[in-house]
Parts: C-alpha cells; structure tokens; sequence
C-alpha cells in the first residue's frame, strides 16, 4: 500500500459520516453489527484453550520456587517419578538453555531456572501426569535444596552498593537507563513565571483476565503445534521457534477464543515451552494451565513507577519544559519492560504543545515478579501523574483546570518535542464537549460537601512503528477468499481477537471494501498456519494496522469482480461500482448483476476469487536513542470527567458518573467502541481507587485472589457516558484510530483530580484507597486546629 | 443415599444421578469431585467456565433448583436430586432465550469469559423478578465478575430483557 493510494483528507470530508456512525456513504462500515462471534459467546459453545481435549492428552503442571532468591543446590525428581500416573518430570537438565524473553534487547530467562531462583513463583521444574490429581501429587514430591539468598525488594534501593545482584549481566540491578533531552530544560524552568515539582507513586497492578492462561502442545513427527491463550501467535511461533532450534514453518500456533489479555498474555510462558518438552518426550499433546494464584505470580502487569515531575510555565499556565524523572520496578526479568520503559516518558509529550522535555529512567530489577505491558502500556501512571501535577499548577495560578489544558492542548499537523508527528487531532473539541456534557462549570462552582469533578486527558499509539523484534516483515496481512458460487467470503488474517472485537470489525472492512455484506463473512484469524502473518493484538494496532491490510484485500476481490463484470454486462471497468451485493452501472445503478453470479462466473473462467493485502507503516520518528518507541502512524485523544463523592468520616471514595469523549478517528462498530471505553474506564478506575499486587517481607503475594485482589464490582461502576467528536485519520483506512488502551489512559488523573476537589488534599499515591484518603483528611484537620 | 464403591487403594466413589439441562446422567464420582469438573470433565459441558475455583469471579456459574451458584463450590455428590441448569441449557433448541439475544443486541459480550455465568445470573434474576430496577440487576451480577465490559452493556441487556416481559 503506498501513501498517495490513501485518500486525502479533503476528500475524506465529503466521505465520513458524523461521530454517531450515520453515514450514506457506507454500507457495512459505522454500524454496530452485532459480533461475529457472538451466538457462540451466549451459548457457551466458545471454546476457550482450556475447554480443548485431545486423545491421550496429559495435564502438566510448573513448580515454582518458595523463595525470591535462592541458589539451587539440588532437585530430586525421583519420588516424583515413581509416582504411579506420571509420565514426566523435567527441570532445566531437559530443556534447552538458550536464554529468550520478549525484548530482544535483554534476553534474561531460562524455561528453568538452572543456578538460582529470582522470585516467589520462578520455574524449576514441571510434571505431566494423567490427571490433575496426580500432578499437585507429583509437584509436592519434587525435592529441591535451596541455599536462600538476600533479596532485593525495595526497587529505590536496588541500586545501592551491597545490594544483592540478580542478573550478572546487569550491575547495580538496572536493567533500563534511559536519558533523553529535547530542546533546553533547564533554561525554560529557570525563565519560567513558576515552577512546581511533585512526586508520585504508582502500585503494581495485575490484568487479571478472567480466563486463566492454558496451553496445549502436540507433536506430529517433527511439527509442533501450541493452542495457546494468547495475543500474538506470531511472537509465540518465532521465540517458540528460536528456543527449539525449529523452523519457524513447523511450529503452528494458533488460539481457539480467549478470555481477555490486556496485555498479560503477550509473551509466551512456561507453559508453551516445558508443554512442548513435556508433550515430545511423552509423545502425547501436554495441556499446561496457570490457576488465579500461578497467574498472579508469572505476572508481566503494570509496573509501579517513582516519578517526579518538574514543569515551568508562564503567567498564563503555558507549559514552556517538563523533567520527568522516574524509577521503575522491573521485577525479576525484561519481559516488555524496556519498551515499557521507554512508553513511561515518550507519551509524555503527546497531549499537551510544549517545546522543551527531559527523561530520566531507571527500570531495576527486584526479586518480585516480572513486569511487563499491560493496557496502555507504561503511559497510564505517568499519564495520572502528569494530569494531577498539572491540577496543582491550576490551583497555584488560579486557573480552571480545563482551561489551563485548552491553553496547552496539542493541535492537528503539529510534532512533539520527541518527533512523533500528529496528524489528526481533535483534542480541544473533545475537551469542550467533555465540559459541557459533564456541566463542568455549574459543578465545579456549586460543590456539595464531599463531591468533586476532575478532569483527566488521555492519548495512545493507533500501533507501534516498529515491531518488537527487528525484522522487515510487513506489520499486517490478509488474504480474503470468496467461496465458489459467491454466497460466503472468508477472510484469514493473524490479527486476534481478544475479545474486544477485531474479527468482527474486520470483516465489517473486508465487506466494505468487497462490496459485499457482513452477514456473508467468515474468519479464521490468529492461526499462524492458516491464516497470514500479523504481529497481533497489542499496542491497539489492528484496526489500524490490519485494517488496512483487510481492505487492501477486499479492493483487489472488488477489482477483479469488476473486471469480469465488464466482460459480462458490456461495460468499462471504470464506469461499474459493487456495494451491498451488486455490480452495478454506476450512472444506471438499475443495470445490475449479483456479486455470486459475477463471483461464480470468475471461479469458472479464472479460478479461485482471492485477494491479499499487507501493510508497513512508514518510517516513523527521529534519530535519538529509543526514538522508536511511541511513534505510531496517528494517535487517538480522549478527555473523561469524573464525578466522585467522598465520606470524610470513613474516607470510602464513590465514583458517582464519568464522560468520556473520544478522538477515535472514523467508527467502524460505535457499539463495540464505546465497550471498549467502558472496559478501559473500568480498569483505570479499579487502579485508581482498589486494585494493588501486595507482598510480604518475604517477597510472596498477600492478595493473589480474586476477593482480595480488588476488582470492582457492577455495584462499584457509575453512571457512564461514552462521545464522540468528528476526526478523520489520513494515516488510516478509512480513517480509523485506536480506542482500546487509550481509553484507559485519562481516567487515573480524572479520579484523582476529582478527589483533589472534593477533599482539597492531593492523594499522590495510587491505589487512592480508603484508607489514605481516610489518613489525608485526618491529617487535613490536624493542620487546620493547630 | 448413593451407592458407594472402594477401589482397591481405598478411595470411595459415588454412584449419582445428575439432572442437567433436563437430562439425567449416572456417573460415578469422587467425594470431593467439585460439580464444575464434573460438569466440564465428565459431561463434556464446557460453557460453564472456570476463572479462580475459589468461589471469587462467578464464571462457573450455574442454576441449582433455578438459584446461581457458584459450581467450584459445590460437590458433585450435593448436586444429586436438584435440576441443574448450564448455559447450554439455557436455549432448550435451536433460538436463543430472549436474554441470550438482549446480551448480543447490547454489546454485552467481549471476550465471553464471564458471559455464561452473567447469563445465568441474570436469567434467575429474571425469573425471581421479573421487572428489576438497575440496582437489584447490578446487586444479581455482584458475584460476577467481568474484566472486559465494565458491565455497563451487560446491566443494560438484563434490564432490556426484562422489559420486553
Ligand atoms: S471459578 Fe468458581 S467462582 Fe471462580
Ligand atoms: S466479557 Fe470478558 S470477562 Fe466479561
């Protein structure tokens, strides 16, 4: 696809609809269809990975270490093994010792741990057995001997002198040092009219997906196959691939439905690669599955960042440079933490025009669990930081929050400090839209004890420019095949649905771009065998990304139609269109064929009806170290208000009602959009006030349930309002931007924001629990009597 | 009372007739055999989910005597004699109950994950009152948790179910 095949946005305006999805130009696109999936959802016919059975098939299990760091003096599996049931017991002697991990850049782990253990919960050993019973019966039986060693779980004093070591590789235990520096810091905080600093906290939090992660590995001669709870196939054939020495072409994996990933199932685990030792030596397919505790323990959630933030502005609040300055706990491995690292700072500069930026970041290694991506990907605590710093700057100058941020808010065709072009944006508009919607000036001026309203804005990355490893792979593809007498189409594609409606929206674009209909579509996505490469679902690419592969697709199907169709009717290519089934002459729309009839005719005289599509972004961003990270072909922008009402006595916080508008470009599905706001608002909002990973002294989980754990409720959402402003991305198909990781990227800021006007007190720390909001207010009163 | 067999290492096993979906089935179980394994393992009905086994998220939901409950929770061996409802029992042929339909016109379903037992849960909603106000529906799916949707569609779903009673 090259770009002056793209429309251009003059065009694009006489073509888009409004934000409500009313449009005359399309047909199957910006309308809520139902999902494509969704009879097979209410029925419970869905599989999940966990649902599949195979002839033989054994169950497996990981053992993981007591201790968060301790050497291995000595595993016995021989008890294990005589253990009537179990069919194999492997540790790190039977497995290969080439170190992977899903960032290149560090590759820090092993299938077992082979001289120490860096966390409660780190992998030693794994069984497969007959039945469940049989492999907790087997895991107790193992005997390992462990020398326990220091551990390093405070992140600030990782890298103190005589802190214990994790990596050898990695001295002082930092595993991430990031400097970067745009334009003069230093000389726009000293010319500043002001200048504030404050410090955050974030917490570590966990996706918590509803379904458990499974894997089920099957050998057939020298052909693997994984069935794998996962977001990106793609990533898992290529390290799966790597680890074993195999092609990638005999390594097959594919997911059946999946539960939710949020960016917890990403990497590949334990799980794929001692299922595939285990599954070879037994020579039967191996089901591995994690349960809510093990889920918690392999982890890849969101980081818990130190971050303090300087900024300078000028007598009207316009932002003239900002330092971030942040530490971040990594945990035992990189897992995405690189990347994550580097999202912390780079997305900084996105929302608000300023000119002059300094980033500073240590990610540590602790012995805790692994860190990685989760929604929003390392933006969401900076991001609550940032809006909250930038709420006290209001109150320090006696400006509106809202119109400190109108005074500040990026504009369309402008470039960051850190070179990521911006091209659509219609921030200001969703910014008043959300004011008005929430009637901001009425509540802010007439506050009833206790109640609050904040704003916090947000943006995200429709797509990352660069893949995570280095390849020159295209970024998505797709490849559409109409079945022979034209009465279906079937699109294969290795995008994947995680839930949050990429198979439908797909063949909403497969269909629009055929001229065909969405109730004719099929798909067979995320299956690294049948349908083509796509990196997959993180970063909220696909509907970006493998948009416009699928409609690159659809218009070569709709192209050699039309050839056939002028052979057949008497007409130039040129003066016939397709839509909603038919050929037709497009100054006598009356003078029509069907799409079957002309599809068929073509399988005839042709041969199969196929098109294919494939998309690479354009070279994206500048020249500095990890100036990769964070461009993006467009970016979407969201502002959200949320209303909270706080009991001074018992500081219990309630989320009264919340808006959010969105800049998401063009709808392909408004239903399904506005779901995957309200899901992102959910979970900003559990962050913000409930959800948090605690441990012991020991390193070991306090809460890795469900009950503790803190999720909220359907009695803890509020009233909730999802907009949307008018926004056409010229980068897109269509115009399109993302909305799913986004959406969740404002709502911390929002809610603390909120609670900074109720209380008048700045809670600085996430979760803003009860209890801190509680211990503010008491601390408020002490300093008000004294 | 079941009848008990002892297998040569000692371990006890009941003979039970499960009333599911209408249907009754013999199996033989083991005394601490949870409903939802049985259900999963031996019937081969996998729409009920299963998401912590500790009785914490609801996504093993099912109706007992037409009242949820959470199948990690109960033992195959206390489910004999009461009528069992999974979510494949829930369209009894080839339509969907009108709640099914309702989750599907709402946008109520994204991964699906929760989507069995926020059925079930809604459906005995439905039946015990069948005109719920917003709170008694968000009170009906407080034991269900859902990761995806935030519930807003799901809640509008239930209620727009109801009112077409
Ligand atoms: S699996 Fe039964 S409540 Fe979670
Ligand atoms: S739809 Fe995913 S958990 Fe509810």
């Amino acid at each position: 696809m090259s770009l002056d095949e793209r429309i251009t946005p003059e065009q694009a305006a006489t073509q888009v609809g409004t934000a409500s999805g009313e449009n005359k130009e399309y047909s199957v696109i910006g309308k809520s269809v139902g999902r494509i999936d969704g009879r097979a959802k209410v029925t419970g016919q869905a599989k999940y990975t966990g649902d599949l059975k195979f002839p033989g098939m054994l169950y497996g299990k990981i053992l993981t270490s007591p201790h968060a760091h301790a050497r291995i003096l000595s595993i016995d599996t021989s008890e294990a093994e005589k253990l009537p049931g179990v069919k194999a017991v492997i540790t790190h002697k039977d497995v290969p010792s080439l170190k992977y991990g899903i960032s290149p850049a560090r590759w820090d782990e092993n299938i077992f741990c082979i001289d120490k253990v860096l966390f409660v919960g780190d992998k030693v050993a794994a069984v497969a057995a007959v039945d469940e019973e049989t492999v907790y019966k087997a895991l107790k039986l193992i005997k390992v001997e462990y020398e326990v060693l220091p551990a390093v779980l405070d992140p600030l004093k990782a890298m103190d002198e005589g802190q214990a070591q994790l990596h050898e590789d990695y001295p002082r235990n930092l595993n991430t040092e990031i400097h970067q520096s745009f334009g003069d810091v230093d000389k726009a905080l000293a010319e500043a009219y002001h200048v504030r600093t404050d410090y955050f906290v974030g917490q570590r939090a966990y996706q918590s997906p509803i379904e458990p992660h499974s894997a089920i590995s099957v050998w057939e001669d020298d052909k693997l196959t994984v069935y794998s709870s996962t977001q990106s196939p793609h990533y898992f054939q290529y390290y799966i691939a790597r680890q074993f020495g195999l092609p990638m072409g005999k390594v097959r994996v594919l997911k059946t439905h999946i539960g939710g990933g949020f960016g917890g199932k990403l990497e590949p685990t334990g799980l794929e690669f001692a299922g595939a030792v285990l599954a070879k030596l037994t020579g039967r397919p191996v089901k591995m599955f994690y349960d809510r505790h093990e889920m918690f323990a392999h982890n890849r959630g969101r980081h818990r960042q130190y971050m303090k933030l300087s900024t300078g502005v000028d007598q009207n609040g316009k932002i003239l440079g900002v330092h971030a300055d942040f530490v971040m706990d990594g945990g035992a491995y990189t897992s995405l933490g690189v990347a994550s690292a580097y999202y912390a700072g780079a997305l900084l500069t996105i929302l608000y025009d300023f000119d002059n930026y300094k980033f500073d970041m240590y990610r540590v290694y602790t012995n805790l669990p692994a860190c990685g991506a989760q929604r929003g990907h390392g933006h969401p605590q900076p991001r609550f930081a940032f809006e909250s710093h930038l709420d006290n700057i209001a109150k320090d100058l006696g400006i509106d929050p809202i119109e400190l941020r109108l005074r500040n808010a990026r504009k369309a065709n402008t470039v960051t400090p850190n070179d990521f072009k911006v091209e659509s944006c219609a921030l200001t508009e969703a910014i008043e839209k959300a004011r008005d919607i929430s009637n901001w000036k009425q509540k802010r001026s007439h506050r009833p004890q206790g109640r609050g309203i904040g704003i916090g804005l947000g943006a995200f990355v429709s797509g990352a420019g660069y893949p995570i490893y280095r390849t020159n792979l295209p970024h998505a593809s797709a490849v559409i095949k109409v079945n022979e007498d034209g009465s279906s189409a079937t699109l294969y594609t290795g995008a994947v649905d995680i839930g949050q409606g990429s198979d439908t929206i797909l063949c909403q674009m497969a269909a629009e771009a055929m001229g065909y209909s969405f109730a004719k579509m099929q798909i067979i996505s995320a299956d690294t065998e049948a349908a083509p490469h796509d990196f997959g679902a993180y970063a909220s690419r696909q509907t970006l990304m493998s948009g416009w592969a699928v409609k690159e697709a659809g218009e070569e199907i709709k192209a050699q139609l039309l050839n056939t169709a002028a052979g057949i009717m008497g007409y130039a290519v040129e003066e016939l269109d397709c839509r909603d089934e038919r050929i037709f002459v497009k100054d006598q729309p009356e003078i029509s064929k069907s799409f079957a009839e002309v599809a068929k005719e073509f399988f005839v005289t042709q041969g199969p009806l196929v098109g294919k599509g494939s998309y690479t972004p354009p070279k994206l961003g500048g020249k500095f170290k990890g100036a990769a990270v964070g461009t993006s072909p467009a970016y979407s922008f969201a502002a959200q208000v949320t209303e909270v009402e706080v009991d001074e006595e018992t500081g219990e916080v309630k989320i009264v009602e919340a808006w959010d508008v969105h800049d998401c470009g063009k709808v392909i599905n408004p239903a399904l959009l506005h779901a995957q706001v309200h899901g992102a608002f959910y979970m900003g909002m559990g962050e913000a006030v409930w959800e948090e990973v605690k441990f012991d002294d020991q390193g070991r989980i306090l809460n890795s349930n469900l009950a503790e754990y803190r999720l909220p409720t359907a009695l803890d959402m509020p009233k909730f309002h999802s907009e949307l402003v008018d926004s056409y991305e010229p980068n897109a198909p269509w115009g399109v931007k993302e909305v799913g990781e986004g959406a969740t990227t404002p709502t911390m800021g929002s809610i603390s924001n909120a609670i900074f006007d109720a209380i008048g007190v700045r809670i600085s720390s996430l979760p803003m629990s009860y209890e801190k909001v509680w211990r503010a207010l008491k601390e408020k009163r002490k300093q008000q009597t004294t | 009372m079941a009848q008990v067999i002892t297998d040569a290492q000692g371990v006890k096993r009941y003979l039970i007739n499960l009333s599911v979906n209408g249907d009754t089935h013999t199996l033989m179980v083991k005394g601490n055999s949870l409903l939802v394994n049985v259900l999963r393992e031996d019937l081969e009905l996998t729409g009920t989910k299963k998401g912590c086994e500790l009785g914490d998220c609801g996504s093993c939901t099912v109706l007992m005597d037409g009242k949820p409950v959470n199948s990690c929770m109960v033992l195959a061996v206390e489910a004999e004699g009461r009528a069992i409802t999974t979510i494949e029992g829930v369209a009894p042929n080839d339509k969907l109950d009108k709640l099914q339909e309702s989750f599907i016109d709402h946008a109520a379903i994204q991964c699906g994950y929760c989507t069995p037992g926020m059925i079930l849960s809604g459906k005995a909603l439905l039946t015990r009152n069948p005109h719920p106000t917003e709170e008694e529906v968000r009170e009906a799916i407080s034991g269900n948790l859902c990761r995806c949707t935030g519930y807003v569609n799901i809640v509008k779903a239930i209620l727009a179910a109801s009112e077409q009673e």
